[in-house]
């Protein structure tokens, strides 16, 4: 339950080792660099803005030829490759790369290249096409289309709509003779003609032919068709086998898919780098970076960075007031949840890390809303096995959220036991309707379904148990920063005021009806804490308004602070939903053991039996384990968080290698 | 008369089913138009606009649950379908929170997750809140969902 104390850091050193330096705190990723100090004549920063946005574009060309070569290659990617994280690589490959850093990027820029080429050379195939298609009806005309007649003659080549015959087009023309019609070809949507006829009857023939639809192809082609159409299959036929020469050289670059990687890892790095550097102060001859370093890495990074390089480090203590980044420290238990903690908000400024206290109630909510030992084991078993399985090449991350899932799976196991649920009443159904016999697994404790009642009085307990512990929260917030008046005023009257009135109402009998508890509080009980109860109310009411001065003003916002207690019945009515999600499962579950259980009957009954099993528990766990991981986020950010956590701080952001191929970590000693 | 109890019992499950099915369907629907224009930019997050997506979906699961234990309750699952008017209508009753806030709720829930897909769309790190808001509005339906099984657990016991 704590974040890591953080130190401010600020190296001195000479420039001749700034590579060096820079890419051994890279490679550790234990600082934060921030600059406090301002520039002045001597110390200034460097503008290394286009050494910068030149590595942008080495990044961005590669990615590109990376996706592009992929595509090709349509490697056989498996879901669980994601579990294998990046390799690990020493640092002397690192080093050795700047050899090959030219090649591998102009490989990449070739790639490109190429990709290009296959784009441009598809484009003109369409074109081809969209000609070709054009020229296809004149097939037959061993003359250029744009031909216009001789010296007595006038020709016109063109198209007329719909279907036409060499009759009908005489009889159109029948005052026009001489004249010669010829049919190129004839659809159902056209008919391609050439019509010749002699010059002095050209406004005629043209008048006409007009009058019944005739028009011009519209195409700039000087050629006759029937020879431009074999140009033009000739043309796509050396469009398509550029593109596979194309296609076959950006394959051939297969083995350089590696280095590309490497490159795109490499030069990710060295943006960071250079981002560092615009932010160091520098001289011709010394540069002066400052930043925030985990106290716990402080002592290990001065001894490393001293047996190396001649250097000057200094460490402080953060002031009071800073807002230090922050970096979770939990055990092996609670760490799984530390992103849930960051996905609401990082710890503010004195605030205490809530991740080991809402890791206990976590895994507790979760089993419950799930509450089937069969799915829990699912889950449980399955993120055991991937968590051994990949025990060495896991992300960190990954293995935070696989580690999540088993715990709350072991825990949706225990829950499921103490209610009698494995998948739904799967042991029920089955020796009931393969065997003949029913054979019921007896809950630890209690069917929900049965006694609902029972259940919702035990939801809303753990409730009042969950808010309580964030009020505690508050209460140990409040002592460490010693405002003993915020812990009496704010939290220990409320503890009296709730508890008290839990008991009165215990000790009514219409309540203790209505919950189905089987014992009831001596009304002396009651009355004692009804006393309790009032005094805590006044309390409240004088006190809660304490920062108005106007008394009467103070006395109202007391009065409407003591109105929170409707807030208080709200956050725990809502745990009511432990109870109905349970159910959910529950029943849901059994739904689909009794659709099964009709079809049961026969080899051709057990085989349809097993496939409906297996294929509705997928979905109910589905559905059911999302609703369960959705609504124990809701009790934790709204209810328990709602009592005491604000949030807003800013997590620890090292400068590091944030590559996504390899890993380029040194080897951390002491941990 | 007494004929007709099971009709009022069966009419109270079946809306419950239907009625929440509908504003599911609707919900998951708007929510997946929502997520496939995200997908097309960042397919990246297609496993957060999914759950995001997903959200709106549970009431017409409650609704399917409210249904059964009617089912089963009266019998028509399984057993005697024999009660009296007034009983019938009680299940009838019993089941209407569910339908009716089930319909409502998967809805209204839905134009939230729309929402939310659009933060995570530009800001797909703060996934965390923006799932909350939705659940915010499903606990309205889980609240009827208690209440429909509730009654009707406790309309089988009465005597009448």
């Amino acid at each position: 339950m704590a974040v890591l104390q953080m130190q401010r850091i600020c190296i001195c050193a000479q420039k001749k080792d700034r590579k060096h330096i820079l890419e051994f705190l890279q490679r550790r990723g234990v600082i934060e660099i921030n600059d406090v100090i301002p520039e002045d004549s001597i110390f200034q920063k460097t503008d290394v803005a286009v050494a910068e946005s030149l590595l942008e574009k080495n990044v961005a060309s590669t990615k590109e030829a990376i996706e592009i070569l992929e595509g090709y290659l349509q490697n056989k990617k498996s879901m669980l490759s994601v579990l294998n994280g990046r390799n690990e690589v020493p640092i002397e490959i690192y080093d050795s790369f700047s050899a090959k850093h030219e090649i591998t990027l102009n490989t990449a820029k070739r790639i490109i290249i190429l990709k290009k080429q296959i784009a441009e050379n598809k484009a003109e195939i369409l074109k081809l096409q969209t000609q070709e298609e054009m020229l296809t009806p004149w097939k037959q005309l061993d003359i250029p289309l744009d031909f216009t007649g001789t010296k007595y003659t006038t020709s016109f080549i063109g198209i007329l709509p719909n279907t036409w015959d060499l009759d009908k087009i005489y009889r159109v023309l029948a005052n026009q003779i001489p004249l010669n019609v010829d049919i190129i070809s004839a659809s159902r949507e056209q008919t391609c003609i050439f019509v010749i006829c002699t010059k002095e009857k050209s406004e005629e023939v043209s008048e006409i032919l007009r009058g019944v639809g005739f028009s011009h192809p519209n195409s700039g082609v000087d050629e006759a068709p029937s020879i431009k159409l074999i140009s033009i299959k000739k043309q796509i036929s050396e469009c398509e086998s550029s593109i596979i020469e194309a296609e076959k050289e950006i394959k051939s670059y297969e083995d350089k898919l590696d280095d590309l990687y490497f490159l795109q890892d490499y030069d990710t790095m060295r943006t960071e780098k250079y981002e560092v550097i615009s932010h160091l102060l520098q001289t011709s001859k010394v540069f002066v970076m400052t930043g925030y370093i985990p106290e716990v890495e402080t002592k290990n990074i001065i001894e490393l960075l001293n047996e190396r390089f001649e250097i000057a480090i200094e460490l402080e203590q953060p002031d009071m007031d800073e807002e230090v980044p922050i970096m979770f420290k939990n055990n092996g238990f609670s760490n799984p949840l530390e992103n849930t903690v960051e996905a609401f908000s990082p710890p503010g400024k004195g605030e205490l890390d809530p991740t080991m206290v809402m890791s206990l109630f976590y895994y507790l909510l979760f089993g419950l809303m799930l509450s089937d030992a069969g799915y829990g084991a699912l889950i449980a078993i399955g993120c055991g096995v991937l968590l051994v399985k990949f025990k060495n090449t896991l992300e960190i991350s990954m293995r935070k959220t696989l580690k999540m899932y088993l715990f709350c799976g072991i825990s949706t196991v225990f829950w499921g036991i103490m209610f009698g649920s494995y998948f739904g009443d799967i042991v029920d159904i089955v020796s009931e309707s393969f065997f003949g016999q029913k054979i019921t697994i007896p809950p630890l404790w209690f069917f929900p379904v049965n006694e609902p009642m029972r259940m919702l009085s035990f939801s809303l307990l753990l409730g009042l148990l969950h808010l309580l512990t964030g009020l505690g929260m508050k209460l140990y917030q409040c002592m460490k920063h010693k405002d003993y008046k915020s812990a009496l005023y704010d939290v220990v009257l409320w503890f009296v005021l709730l508890i008290s009135t839990v008991l009165l109402l215990l000790s009514m009998q219409m309540v203790v009806d209505i919950l189905s508890i089987d014992f009831i509080l001596p009304s002396a009980v009651g009355s004692i804490s009804g006393i309790f109860a009032g005094l805590a109310a006044i309390g409240i009411v004088l006190t809660n308004g304490r920062e108005s001065r106007n008394p009467f003003k103070r006395f109202l916002k007391g009065l409407y602070a003591l109105y929170g207690i409707t807030g208080y019945l709200s956050d725990v009515l809502s745990y009511s939903r432990l109870l109905a999600l349970g159910l959910a499962t529950g029943v849901i579950a059994s739904v689909i053991n009794k659709m099964a259980a009709m079809v049961t009957g026969g080899i051709i009954g057990a085989f349809f039996f097993i496939l409906i099993v297996i294929g509705g528990h997928t979905l109910n766990i589905g559905i059911n384990a999302l609703g369960a991981y959705v609504h124990t986020n809701r009790l934790q950010y709204v209810e328990f968080f709602g009592k005491f956590y604000e949030g807003g701080g800013r997590m620890f952001n090292p400068f590091s290698a944030r590559t996504k191929y390899y890993k380029f970590k040194e080897k951390i000693k002491n941990g | 008369m007494d004929s007709y109890g099971i009709v009022f019992a069966l009419l109270g499950a079946v809306l419950a089913a239907l009625l929440s099915g509908i504003g599911s369907a609707i919900g998951v629907g708007m929510g997946g138009e929502a997520a496939a224009g995200v997908i097309t930019e960042t397919p990246s997050s297609f496993g957060k606009v999914l759950i995001l997506q997903l959200l709106p979906g549970t009431q017409g699961i409650y609704g399917l649950l409210i249904a059964f234990i009617t089912l089963s309750q009266i019998g028509v699952i399984g057993g005697s379908a024999e009660m009296s008017l007034a009983k019938g209508f009680l299940y009838f009753c019993a089941c209407l929170p569910m339908a009716i806030v089930g319909y409502f709720s998967a809805i209204r829930q839905a134009r939230v997750s729309v929402a939310s897909i659009g933060v995570v769309a530009k800001k797909p790190e703060q996934f965390g809140k923006a799932m909350i808001f939705p659940a915010m509005v499903e606990t309205y339906a889980i609240l009827a969902l208690l209440v429909s099984i509730l009654a009707i657990t406790g309309v089988t016991g009465l005597n009448i």
